[in-house]
């Protein structure tokens, strides 16, 4: 197996590039988390709401938006797309077994993979990010500063969410609904609409995840594919009821992969996404939890 | 009248557990429900809470009850249910924050009154609310209830479980609510004496259905109430 | 009980006599498509042993029926040490791969509950088809592998298309037989107590291991005949005959097939077949709706129409059309497994 020349320099970059990867994969897996941990739902439809609502920012861009212009806006239609799909669609199966809630989120996916076909065809497009693509030089290694902004806000975004989280009286509701259903209706929260508004923050930030991502892969249907799975796999990492474990995995991941991408021959660029799936099946057959997860215990 | 019951069933499933039961709290009384096991007092507290599905009328200060549990939170009730219904994965404070979720603006006066009965709590505001001993996580139950100044306290067998003096500290604290805020009481109490010693007024249910009613005095001195559940 | 028997089996036999007698009806191409929907049905049979009875979600079945495509392809193009191998005998082996490998994954899987086993096998889905682009010269990259065109064998006087037909529906309907036996004796009662109560069965002495390992290995069987079935018809493969998303859309055949009901799975390949390659008709119909104009010749079309199906399926009708069927006749309940 040959094993390209090594200098530091590059771990460095590649370090870095990986760090970018796992910003990504982090903010698409926290999404899944917020959802599985409210609903008990995995959403199979993350990466399409993603991917949606990224094609939303690039038609409003397309007739004369800037990028900062048009993110607030995309960022309340997801908010609202969120809220409405959990009311109308998962709504209606709140209490139905694992499997039919599966199968919904999947035909989620489809219709809105469809929908994006028949809306802007299915061509791959370029989406102009907000970040320029010039490297800058830290402390020897040369980064880019696209990398660097797409850390900045997924990071930033994670903050705020923290914040919302611990400090707020609805992040509170939102936590104790998750736990709680029976006691939190009992205080007078509406538990319904604290599901609905999980799916709400988990559209939000899917579609960070997609207009950060679009301008580094190209702008098509399918494009959240391949990220959904490490996602789900960085979630399935960090323990899937844990927001910090979403967090930590999506990083670990995007650095593992990443390097190993870079220097183990054999994996290469082809066998990345079987290499995460072998990872994560190898963790959850030692740790069931995952890496902060509490393990359910099953009762006899 | 704070809350009057007409004629309210309930059922889990296809098991109807109330056949129609009427009863009346008046505003800054408590009264009791006595009964034996699976006489319908639990779901007595449900069927007021929404917790359970019911028919029948139930009037709260004047108006018809929503069936929906949020919706007679918002109304002024407050439930403590059977297992206490805290939030054990969140913090003390937590808990106590939830439990003014229908409060607008600040809470902590209504927290400060939650620790002058219970200071306990005020020295583990951090701690996991699972953790707590089985007295404590009492008081938190009640002190949750508190912070939300219902008008209506729904208490689910308060003294369960727990050592004779925490129970007095909390049957003390009750009678401290509804003698200083108006607040009325309707609790479940398989404790009989220790019931008939605080309340103003008490029904006895048998087989979901009322079968006596009285203040406190009247039922003590009722000779088959005397031998059925006070044993004396 | 005696009554319900001879219900199924005079269905068995008029099934058989429908497919025996349909290819005088119809056309060459016809037969063709409804090889095609044999093909989904087989594989649904497999999905259904796994799903409806033992409880174990697969979002990965599409990958089975690739290794077993591509298993044919192997063996018939590289053959073995220059040998090449008959198209025909390439079918059982494909079978014994695929299902080798699904006893592969059902290891793992017994240790992961349905969400998570839900999860490891869209992974499998979504990074199958990264191996043939892997291992380029073995299974021929993007560009694939060309089959020799299917052609009936010892000299039989039929149409290759009807003879993929016949092909694929005898097997169906051994398959079927074969299904209906395991799923009526010890093995299907077993697997059914794993879905009901993983806990109450292995009290009971069921073996879970076994029993959850073996219905995995078994689906995947199924699979990965219908995949070589796919390859011959095709006479090609890569990774694009066996999309990811074909995986999703056993899981829509099965749901509206009725997760349960061996028969009503006809109905589910059908859908899958139709949808996929008929989604300009369909689109034609929407298009009589007021204020719509699809475009039929839209790719994202059945995509679309698969996702509606599928929502509209699961919240109207969570037991698909086998289950209204079995409703209808008023025979069985319909339990549906409970979530963990």
């Amino acid at each position: 197996m040959l094993v390209a020349a090594f200098t530091w320099a590059e771990l460095a970059q590649q370090l870095a590039a990986g760090i970018r990867e796992g910003a990504i994969y982090a903010g698409l897996a926290l999404a899944i988390v917020i959802i599985y941990r409210t609903t008990r739902v995995i959403n199979f439809a993350q990466g399409e709401m993603a991917t949606f609502t990224t094609f939303i920012a690039w038609s409003l861009m397309n007739h004369g938006l800037s990028f900062w212009t048009a993110f607030p806006v995309v960022l309340a239609i997801a908010f609202a797309g969120g809220v409405a799909i959990e009311r109308v669609v998962l709504r209606p199966v709140e209490n139905a077994p694992v499997l039919t809630i599966v199968i919904v989120t999947l035909g989620l996916a489809l219709l809105l993979n469809g929908l994006m076909s028949v809306i802007w065809g299915g061509a791959n497009r370029q989406f102009h990010g907000p970040f320029s693509t010039r490297t800058i030089d830290v402390g020897g290694v040369p980064i880019s500063v696209q990398d660097i902004g797409i850390v900045a806000v997924s990071v930033g975004l994670v903050v705020l969410l923290a914040l919302f989280f611990r400090f707020t009286k609805l992040g509170l509701a939102l936590r104790a609904a998750a736990v709680n259903p029976e006691s939190s209706r009992l205080v007078g929260i509406r538990v319904g609409w604290m599901l609905a508004l999980g799916w709400g923050i988990a559209a939000v930030l899917g579609a960070v995840a997609g207009m950060m991502i679009a301008p580094v892969v190209f702008l098509d249907p399918n494009m959240m594919q391949t990220i959904l799975l490490y996602a789900f796999a960085a979630a399935v990492l960090g323990g899937l009821d844990s927001p910090i474990g979403a967090v930590v995995g999506g990083i670990l991941l995007g650095v593992t992969i990443t390097l190993l991408g870079r220097y183990v021959g054999f994996i290469g660029s082809t066998l990345k996404l079987p290499a995460a799936l072998m990872l994560i099946l190898v963790l959850l057959l030692v740790r069931p939890g995952g890496l902060f997860g509490r393990v359910a215990v099953r009762r006899v | 009248m704070i809350l009057e019951l007409h004629n309210v069933e309930a059922r889990y499933g296809p098991v109807k557990a109330l056949h129609g039961i009427s009863l009346r709290v008046g505003e800054g009384e408590l009264v009791a429900v006595l009964g034996a096991n699976g006489a319908g007092k639990t779901t007595t507290l449900r069927a007021v809470s929404g917790t359970v599905r019911r028919s029948g009328d139930v009037v709260f200060a004047g108006k018809k009850l929503s069936r929906r549990p949020e919706a007679t939170a918002r109304a002024g009730i407050a439930h403590v249910p059977e297992g206490r219904g805290t939030f054990s994965e969140l913090s003390v404070w937590e808990n106590l924050r939830l439990g003014g979720y229908t409060r607008r603006g600040n809470v902590k006066h209504e927290a400060r009154r939650v620790f002058e009965f219970f200071p306990q709590l005020e020295s583990r505001l951090d701690q996991q609310a699972g953790t707590l001993s089985g007295g404590e996580q009492q008081m938190l139950a009640l002190g949750r209830a508190m912070m939300a100044r219902p008008k209506l306290l729904l208490l689910d067998e308060p003294s369960l479980g727990l050592a004779p003096i925490v129970v007095t500290v909390i049957f003390e604290a009750l009678e401290h609510m509804k003698g200083g805020d108006g607040m009325s009481v309707l609790v479940v109490e398989q404790n009989a004496s220790l019931a008939l010693a605080h309340a103003t007024r008490a029904y006895v249910l048998e087989v979901g259905k009322v079968v006596v009613e009285g203040t406190g005095d009247e039922l003590r001195t009722n000779e088959s109430v005397r031998r059925s559940y006070l044993g004396y | 009980m005696r009554s319900r028997l001879w219900l199924e089996l005079s269905g068995f036999t008029l099934l058989a006599l429908a497919v025996a007698a349909l290819p005088r009806f119809i056309s060459d191409f016809r037969a063709r498509e409804l090889a095609i929907v044999g093909m989904y049905f087989i594989a649904l049979i497999g999905l259904s042993i796994l799903t409806g009875y033992s409880g174990q979600i697969s979002l990965g079945h599409g990958a089975f029926m690739a290794i077993g495509g591509y298993t044919t392809a192997v063996l018939s193009v590289n053959g073995v040490y220059g040998h090449q191998i008959r198209d025909l005998w390439t079918i059982p082996i494909a079978g014994v791969i695929a299902g080798l490998a699904g006893l592969l994954v059902g290891v793992p899987a017994l240790r992961l509950s349905g969400l998570y086993l839900a999860l490891i096998t869209f992974g499998i889905a979504v990074s199958f088809p990264q191996l043939p682009k892997k291992f380029d010269h073995f299974l021929g990259g993007t560009t694939g592998k060309i089959l020799d065109l299917a052609k009936p064998p010892f000299g039989l006087a039929t149409t290759p298309n009807n003879w993929m037909y016949y092909l694929t529906w005898g097997i169906a309907l051994v398959l079927l037989g074969a299904a209906w036996l395991l799923v009526r004796g010890k093995t299907g009662r077993a697997l059914k107590a794993i879905r009901d109560s993983e806990v109450a069965a292995a009290s009971s002495g069921v073996k879970l291991a076994t029993y959850k390992t073996l219905a995995f290995g078994i689906s995947a069987f199924y699979a990965g005949v219908a995949g070589s079935l796919y390859a011959i018809a095709n006479a090609y493969v890569n990774p694009d005959v066996f999309p990811i998303i074909l995986s999703v859309y056993l899981v829509v055949g099965l749901a509206v097939g009725g997760l349960e009901s061996l028969v009503g799975l006809i109905a589910g390949a059908g859908l899958i077949y139709f949808l996929q390659n008929h989604a300009d008709t369909v689109a034609r119909w929407i298009n009589q709706l007021p204020a719509l104009n699809l475009d039929p010749k839209q790719p994202g079309i059945p995509s679309m129409i698969f996702g509606v199906v599928l929502i509209v399926v699961m919240l109207l009708l969570p037991t698909g059309a086998g289950g209204v069927a079995r409703r209808l006749f008023g025979s069985l309940t319909t339990r549906f497994y409970t979530r963990s």
